[in-house]
């Protein structure tokens, strides 16, 4: 498969909902990768099982804060020098570039990378969805170190961090990034082929496209947005989706807590003001409930989309008197595991609620 | 008393408003050179009144030319574009995704410069100046003489933009220089965007200011003049010849304040329907609703203030066509030609006018070149028109609540039935000239949009800054102490900062005295 000029408004769309309205603006993500590939330019996508066992495979992740992002933008330099400053470290050139977490741009800097190498990417990634922090993966969970994690700066200053505990990783790849202008470009958890095959979540790249068509209406189906998007989600890897609620952003609250835009938003159904439902977020939208009852909850995914176009919202473009639908869909059933869950559920976002799939709850 | 003009594609609409009423109206073909066209428009409407130039206040205009032109790819200056921001922002060049056709017009001259600030405050890069200096040198051998400088983080830090734009200033005596520190918004691209449009119509803006300065006083009207901007609220004439791009709204956005004045309504749906589309907003205490999304226009990215509008293609031009028993009206249409090819004014289009008038629901043109039109088509253009019409209204609504429209625009006349899930449809008397109206009762605004530390100063004394700085930046723009309110505070916790870093941002909205001081146009020399 392959990715060009045509594909990345479908791309940056499907990122922009599994990405469950995180993971960085989508459009400066897809403005980069129409500049490296110009009009004739591709991304080569080959599949997971396509990986030679021996291959080497090295995720790369852009950690930063949004806000800066939006501002410093990308730089190319950095993105290379994540790649080889990786390949020298292990001693051998990378066979395939990995997105390591779905959404916004995390989908598309990879991309980036890869092109500029002329290697291609994997249509796959470390967890199907976006999540704030690095150790927060599917390579994680089982047993992949993040480190040797490569942060580099845009002036092409990298810092190397080792560390045996992934969550420590991400607290120093975390100080790192605030002291590099609050924005690195890394390569993390490389892997051989026969790793790679073992802990990642298949399909996700194309999965990403094929939301993305369906709500821009470009896969040749009839219906509405929502319909066609609900439908994309047949046959997946995920579990099935479906709209949990059709109203109005009434309450927009937003605070820093410990690093990270956290906040809660009520909704308010059209012609029954009594209809609410109140999300909780943490960059991510983590929690969807009428009253005391959960409808969804982290790592299923939940996204806010424009009730008209079905246009994901990313979070920090949600307002006051937005007109949306709340849409969740079922995650992967790798991230349902207890040892999954212990590093992706609810706990791990210091939620009291135990997770519930989304097709258990109302 | 002052005036209020509207500059329309087709049409340039002039009205007298005394007390918030208005007096007389007149609507006239908008000129080539725009200020024609305004001076005939102001004169006839002052005559009308027998209303001498010496009794005005003020003059207040809003205009799509330069949305126009911008959109239609004309009168548009090359731009010389200096980025500092080195080594960041590689992986997206200035204009990457802007349409061919649209660079063909302004060019590829851009200089990627060492620079910008990092979200704290810190230097990326020093600025190199001899680098501006080489910068501005190859745009002024490529007879460039519109240029942007555009900085990473202006919004929060200027000074190094600043000293750019002297220095070009020193290379390039006499060239438009757009700073995006003045321009825009936190968003690196977007900001970009706009200033290069800007500085795309530095040309065209010269042009329309100084002709509209020779046409005011050519009548010998002293009063100052001022134009609406995107958000509806009031600029100078000198700030809009440098700052262009602060218009491209102010068509939809007069028309719903104008909408809001005339039906003395403050929440309520507008429907303006012209020629050739129909534009819905929604009025929100008296203002329109923003648009959430960013804004595309003429394929240009960009995060300006606009309304919330649908568009769609009905309008009193459109066409309606009937085959095998189907009934269409619109997308396309007459347009301005309407008084030429209607059926009711001699031609041989059947229109959405020509269908009001065989409905026997408006009394234009002659009625009796319209009588042959089966009954069966009437009813089904009919009821298409009001179908469209209410499905966008639909879309605009807040909630299921019936709310009022306020109907304007010269095509009001094929809004004949109720809509559902509206309470009334009000069509105030002065329904054509609305957007007129909606720009003689604008209001003066200031704007804050940057990064508090909360760590630093305390929530409260952040909030009190911002809004401080709003009010006194709402001050310099004219507005009159005391009627100054806080319209709209925006908190944006940044993710990832630590010092708990906010982005804020506060607007701040005032009336213009009626007997403003301003600068009387006769002083004022304005180059050819």
């Amino acid at each position: 498969m392959q990715i060009t000029a045509n594909d990345l408004d479908d791309l940056a769309c499907g990122s922009t909902f599994l990405g469950c309205g995180g993971g960085g603006d989508p459009y400066l993500g897809c403005l980069a990768l129409r500049q490296q590939l110009g009009d004739e330019g591709a991304v080569e996508v080959i599949s997971l099982d396509s990986l030679g066992d021996d291959a080497l495979v090295v995720p790369i992740a852009f950690i930063g804060a949004p806000t800066a992002f939006i501002e410093k933008l990308i730089t190319l330099d950095a993105a290379r020098i994540a790649l080889t400053r990786m390949e020298e470290l292990l001693g051998r050139k990378a066979d395939a570039v990995m997105v390591a977490e779905l959404g916004g741009v995390q989908t598309t800097i990879p991309m980036v990378v890869a092109a500029e190498a002329g290697l291609p990417v994997v249509d796959a990634d470390g967890i199907g969805r976006a999540f704030p922090q690095v150790q927060m993966t599917t390579f994680g969970i089982n047993g992949i170190p993040v480190t040797p994690l490569v942060a580099v700066d845009a002036h092409g200053e990298c810092v190397i961090i080792e560390a045996k505990d992934n969550l420590r990783a991400e607290h120093y790849a975390r100080g790192v990034c605030t002291s590099m202008g609050f924005q690195a470009t890394s390569s993390l958890y490389s892997m051989r082929g026969v790793e790679a095959k073992r802990v990642s979540v298949p399909g996700t790249v194309s999965q990403c496209l094929k939301v993305g068509r369906a709500i821009r209406g470009r896969n040749d189906e009839d219906g509405g947005p929502f319909g066609r998007l609900i439908r994309s989600f047949d046959g997946s890897l995920y579990g099935g989706a479906r709209i949990l609620f059709d109203g109005r952003i009434d309450d927009l609250s937003r605070q820093t807590r410990r690093g990270w835009a956290v906040g809660e938003l009520k909704l308010v159904a059209f012609g029954d003001e009594s209809q609410r439902m109140t999300i909780e977020f943490q960059n991510e939208l983590l929690l969807a409930r009428t009253g005391a009852q959960i409808r969804a909850i982290v790592p299923d995914l939940i996204c806010i989309l424009d009730r008209e176009t079905a246009d994901p919202i990313p979070v920090e473009r949600l307002k006051y008197g937005q007109r949306v639908k709340v849409v969740a869909a079922g995650c992967v059933s790798q991230l349902r595991t207890p040892k999954a869950l212990e590093v992706v559920g609810p706990a791990a976002f210091g939620l009291e609620h135990s997770f519930v799939p989304l097709e258990a709850l109302p | 008393m002052h005036v209020g003009v509207d500059v329309g594609g087709t049409n340039t609409d002039a009205v007298l408003v005394d007390g918030g009423r208005i007096i007389a109206s007149h609507k006239t073909p908008t000129s080539t050179d725009i200020g024609s066209g305004i001076g005939r428009a102001i004169r006839r409407v002052l005559d009308s009144a027998a209303c001498r130039p010496a009794a005005l206040s003020s003059i207040m205009l809003g205009t799509t030319q330069f949305t126009n032109a911008f959109v239609e790819r004309r009168r548009l200056t090359p731009v010389g574009v200096i980025r500092l921001a080195l080594p960041s922002t590689t992986a997206i060049r200035p204009m990457v995704d802007w349409p061919p056709d649209l660079k063909a017009a302004i060019g590829d001259h851009v200089a990627l410069l060492p620079g910008g600030y990092e979200i704290d405050g810190r230097e990326i890069a020093a600025l190199d100046e001899d680098g501006v200096r080489r910068a501005a040198r190859g745009f002024a051998k490529a007879a460039i003489q519109s240029i942007v400088l555009s900085t990473v983080n202006a919004p929060i830090r200027r000074q190094m933009e600043d000293r750019a734009a002297s220095i070009v200033a020193e290379e390039l005596p006499g060239a438009a220089v757009t700073q995006s520190a003045e321009i825009g918004r936190i968003g690196m691209v977007e900001r970009e965007n706009a200033a290069i449009m800007n500085a795309s119509l530095a040309g065209l803006a010269q042009n329309v200011v100084s002709s509209m300065r020779k046409s005011l006083q050519a009548l010998g009207i002293e009063a100052p003049f001022f134009l609406s901007q995107n958000d509806g609220t009031l600029m100078t004439v000198d700030r809009v010849a440098r700052f262009p791009v602060l218009t491209f709204a102010s068509g939809p956005t007069n028309s719903m304040r104008g909408a809001a004045m005339l039906s003395g309504l403050k929440d309520a749906i507008v429907v303006d329907i012209g020629g050739t589309t129909t534009d819905i907003g929604c009025l929100d205490a008296g203002f329109p609703r923003e648009s959430s999304v960013a804004v595309d226009i003429g394929g240009v990215r960009t995060n300006f203030r606009m309304p919330d509008i649908i568009s769609i293609g009905i309008g009193g031009g459109s066409i309606v066509r009937s085959a095998n028993g189907a009934v269409t009206v619109g997308p396309d249409s007459v347009g301005h030609q309407l008084t030429q090819r209607a059926l009711v004014f001699g031609g041989n289009v059947l229109t959405a006018t020509d269908i009001i008038v065989a409905a026997g629901k408006a009394d234009i043109g002659d009625r009796a070149r319209v009588k042959d039109v089966p009954p069966a088509v009437v009813e089904a253009a009919m009821q298409q028109i009001h179908d469209r019409i209410e499905e966008a209204v639909d879309r605009m609504k807040a909630s299921r609540e019936p709310v009022p429209v306020i109907a304007v625009g010269g095509g009001s006349i094929l809004l004949q039935r109720k809509l559902a899930g509206t309470s009334e449809t009000v069509i105030p008397p002065q329904y054509a000239v609305a957007n007129a109206m909606g720009a003689a009762a604008s209001q003066v605004g200031g704007e804050v949009d940057r990064v508090f530390s909360y760590e630093a100063l305390g929530r409260d004394q952040a909030l009190a800054q911002a809004k401080r700085e709003a009010i006194g930046n709402a001050e310099a723009a004219g507005a009159a102490p005391g009627t100054i309110e806080i319209m709209d505070v925006e908190e944006l916790p940044l993710a990832y900062v630590p010092g708990g870093a906010v982005r804020l941002r506060a607007k701040a909205v005032g009336n213009l005295p009626i007997d403003l001081g301003g600068q009387p146009i006769s002083d004022t020399a304005v180059a050819d």
